[in-house]
C-alpha cells in the first residue's frame, strides 16, 4: 500500500455521476474489457482511448454519484487507472470501488490545484506531491483497509470460504 | 441511561441489539436482498467467485426483472435467463419476471416492513424507507456477499431532519417538495446522511407521495430517506399499528446534523432542469420551452395516484400535435387499477402511448428514446447526460402535475 507511483493526470469536473462513467445502453455488455471503450463517452467520447494504464483521475465533489451500477470502478480499474483523487465520492461507488481493489483518496484541494497532463506522484495512505508542493491523505478505516489489504471483497470471502490462505 | 435517538439510529439499534450511534461500524443481519434484472449476471458470477455453494436464506432473497422489459437488445434476454437459472440452483421461489419495477414490489408485494434492513443492487432501493424500513443500494459484489453470509457491515448515518408543515398548494405535490429539498441541499448535500421527513405535511400525505421523496433521497446523496411508520404505513404494509410501530420513531430530543423546515404555504412547482437534479427552478421561470415529450412514469412518479393527477387535468383535452406523451405504470397492479378505473381511457383518449409497467424510459433502454436538442419533461428521477438518449437532449424533471400540463401545451406550463 506504501509503494510510491508517479501517474499523469486527467482532470473531470464535479458530480461526475456513474451514468457518465458508464451509460446505461453499456451495462449489459458481457465483459467490462467490453465496456472499456464507451467509458465517460456522454462527456468526452474521446477520453477512454487517450487513458493509459498507470493514469490517474482528479476531479472535483461528489465522484461517482448515481446509480448502484458496479460496472462504473470496475471500468475505471479496467482503462488501468491507478487511483482517483477527489474533494469528496458518493457512498456506494466508494464502497464499491474499495471492494474491486480501485483506491480513491479523498483531497479538497489538489482538485483546484492541478492542470490536465501534467503529473503528480503519489504516497497511498501518506501524501501527494503536486508541482513541488505535497498534498496530506487521510488514512481509511480499518475495516476497509482490511478488504483492500485483502485484494478486494472476493478475495476476502474466497478466504472466508477456505478457498486462499 | 439511554440517548436519544434519531429514527434511522433506532431502526439499526433494533436490528443488531443494542445502542448505536453516528460513525459506530455494525453488521447487521439482513432482512431482504433485491437484485434487478441488470446486475443478475454480475452477482451471480461474484457469488461463485466467492465459493458460496448455497444462499443464506432463499427466501429473503427477491429477483425482479424490470430494466430490460420488454427486451430492446439482442442480449437482453440472457438476464433473465441467468436469473433463472439461479433461481432454479438455489431454491429462490421470489422471481418477479413481468410484474412491474422493483421498488414499486418491494413493499407493494409484501416483502419489506417497517423497521426491516434492505439492500438491493440499485441506487434507488432507498425507496423502502417510505415505510420506516433501512434500505439503500449497493453494488453486486457486496450482494454477493450478503447472498452467502446474510451480513451486511454499514457505518450508522448521522441524519438530517426535514420538517414540512402546513397544507400544500394544490398544483404543488411531493414531488416538487422533494425536488426543492435537493436543490437546497444540492446533490451532495446528504452524502452518507440519512434524510428524516416529518411535519404536518408529511403526516397528510399518501404513503406513495412519500414514496417519491424516500426514491430521491439518494439524489442528494443520502444513504436514505426515512418517514416513521403511521396508521396509513400499517393499513399499507397489512400489519397493525402496534406499541413496536409506534416507537419507531425519533426521540424528541435526538441529535441532528442539520434541521431544515419548509412552510409548505410558501412551495411552488419546480423543475430540474439540464442536466443536475439540484439544478432547480420553479416551473414559472422556465414555462414556455418547447417540448417534445412527456414521460409520466418511474418508481418515483408511476403509482396510480400519479396517473390520476395527470387524468384529471388531461380528461377530455387532447396533448400537443407534435408532442409523444409516454405512460409507463410502475407495477402490473397499478396497471390494473388504473384500467379499471378508467383513468388509462382518459390517458389514451388524451394522445398518450401507454407501455408495459416497467422501468421503460428512464434508465433510458425503453421506448421513447431522444436525440440531439430534443427536450422532454419526465417525472422520474434523474436528469442525468445522456440518460434518455443522446447527450444533447434537454431532461427537465418534474411532478405528474406540471408533465400533464406541458403535455397538453406542449411547452413547459404550470398546472
Amino acid at each position: 500500500m506504501s509503494q510510491s507511483f508517479t501517474a499523469k493526470i486527467w482532470v473531470l469536473g464535479d458530480d461526475i455521476d456513474t451514468d457518465i462513467i458508464l451509460p446505461t445502453e453499456y451495462l449489459a455488455l458481457k465483459t467490462v474489457e467490453d465496456m472499456k471503450p464507451y467509458a465517460f463517452s456522454p462527456l468526452r467520447p474521446e477520453l477512454a482511448g487517450l487513458i493509459q494504464p498507470g493514469d490517474m483521475i482528479v476531479a472535483g465533489k461528489n465522484f461517482g454519484c448515481g446509480s448502484s451500477r458496479e460496472q462504473a470502478p470496475e471500468v475505471v480499474k479496467a482503462l488501468g487507472i491507478s487511483c482517483v483523487v477527489a474533494k469528496s465520492y458518493a457512498r456506494i461507488f466508494f464502497r464499491n470501488a474499495i471492494n474491486n481493489g480501485l483506491l480513491l483518496i479523498e483531497n479538497a484541494d489538489l482538485y483546484d490545484a492541478v492542470t490536465e497532463g501534467d503529473s503528480a506522484t503519489v504516497t497511498p495512505g501518506q501524501k501527494i506531491e503536486y508541482n513541488g508542493k505535497e498534498y496530506e491523505i487521510a488514512s481509511l478505516p480499518e475495516n476497509l483497509l482490511e478488504i483492500l489489504n485483502a485484494g478486494g471483497l472476493v478475495k476476502a470471502m474466497r478466504k472466508r470460504n477456505g478457498l486462499e490462505v | 441511561m439511554t440517548m436519544a435517538h434519531t429514527l434511522i439510529e433506532k431502526i439499526i439499534g433494533n436490528k443488531v441489539g443494542h445502542e448505536v450511534k453516528p460513525g459506530d461500524i455494525v453488521t447487521a443481519d439482513v432482512d431482504w436482498c433485491m437484485i434487478d434484472d441488470i446486475m443478475v449476471p454480475f452477482a451471480v458470477q461474484k457469488f461463485e467467485e466467492m465459493g458460496f455453494t448455497k444462499v443464506w436464506d432463499p427466501d429473503k432473497v427477491v429477483l425482479i426483472y424490470d430494466h430490460f422489459l420488454p427486451a430492446t437488445q439482442t442480449d437482453d434476454s440472457r438476464h433473465f435467463r441467468e436469473g433463472d437459472a439461479f433461481a432454479e440452483k438455489y431454491g429462490l421461489k421470489n422471481v418477479h419476471r413481468t410484474d412491474g419495477i422493483c421498488h414499486q414490489l418491494m413493499t407493494e408485494a409484501g416483502y419489506v416492513k417497517p423497521g426491516d434492513i434492505a439492500f438491493g443492487t440499485d441506487s434507488h432501493t432507498v425507496t423502502y424507507g417510505c415505510v420506516g424500513a433501512f434500505s439503500t443500494g449497493i453494488g453486486y459484489t457486496e450482494m454477493a456477499g450478503i447472498l452467502g453470509t446474510g451480513q451486511l457491515w454499514m457505518k450508522v448515518p448521522e441524519s438530517i431532519k426535514v420538517v414540512v408543515d402546513g397544507v400544500l398548494p394544490s398544483n404543488v405535490t411531493s414531488k416538487d417538495v422533494i425536488l426543492r429539498i435537493i436543490g437546497d441541499l444540492t446533490a451532495s448535500g446528504a452524502t452518507y446522511q440519512s434524510l428524516e421527513f416529518s411535519g404536518s405535511t408529511i403526516d397528510a400525505m399518501s404513503v406513495a407521495s412519500r414514496m417519491t421523496m424516500s426514491n430521491m433521497a439518494v439524489e442528494a446523496g443520502a444513504k436514505c430517506g426515512v418517514f416513521a411508520p403511521d396508521e396509513k404505513t400499517c393499513e399499507y404494509c397489512n400489519i397493525p399499528y402496534d406499541d413496536s410501530m409506534k416507537a419507531l420513531r425519533a426521540d424528541e430530543d435526538a441529535v441532528y446534523s442539520r434541521v431544515l423546515h419548509y412552510n409548505a404555504e410558501e412551495l411552488v412547482p419546480v423543475m430540474a432542469c439540464p442536466s443536475l437534479v439540484d439544478n432547480i427552478k420553479p416551473v414559472s421561470e422556465v414555462a414556455g420551452t418547447k417540448v417534445d415529450q412527456v414521460f409520466l412514469g418511474s418508481c418515483t412518479n408511476g403509482r396510480l395516484e400519479d396517473l390520476q393527477t395527470a387524468a384529471a387535468i388531461l380528461k377530455g383535452k387532447h396533448i400537443a400535435p407534435y408532442l409523444k406523451m409516454i405512460v409507463t405504470p410502475a407495477s402490473r397492479k397499478i396497471y390494473r387499477e388504473a384500467l379499471a378505473d378508467g383513468t388509462l381511457e382518459i390517458l389514451s383518449d388524451a394522445g398518450a402511448i401507454i407501455t408495459t409497467p416497467g422501468c421503460g424510459l428512464c434508465c433510458g433502454r425503453g421506448g421513447g428514446i431522444l436525440s440531439d436538442n430534443e427536450v422532454v419533461v419526465a417525472t422520474n428521477n434523474r436528469n442525468f447526460l445522456g440518460r434518455m438518449g443522446t447527450s444533447k437532449v434537454k431532461i427537465y424533471l418534474a411532478s405528474p402535475a406540471t408533465a400533464a400540463a406541458t403535455a397538453i401545451a406542449g411547452v413547459i406550463t404550470e398546472a
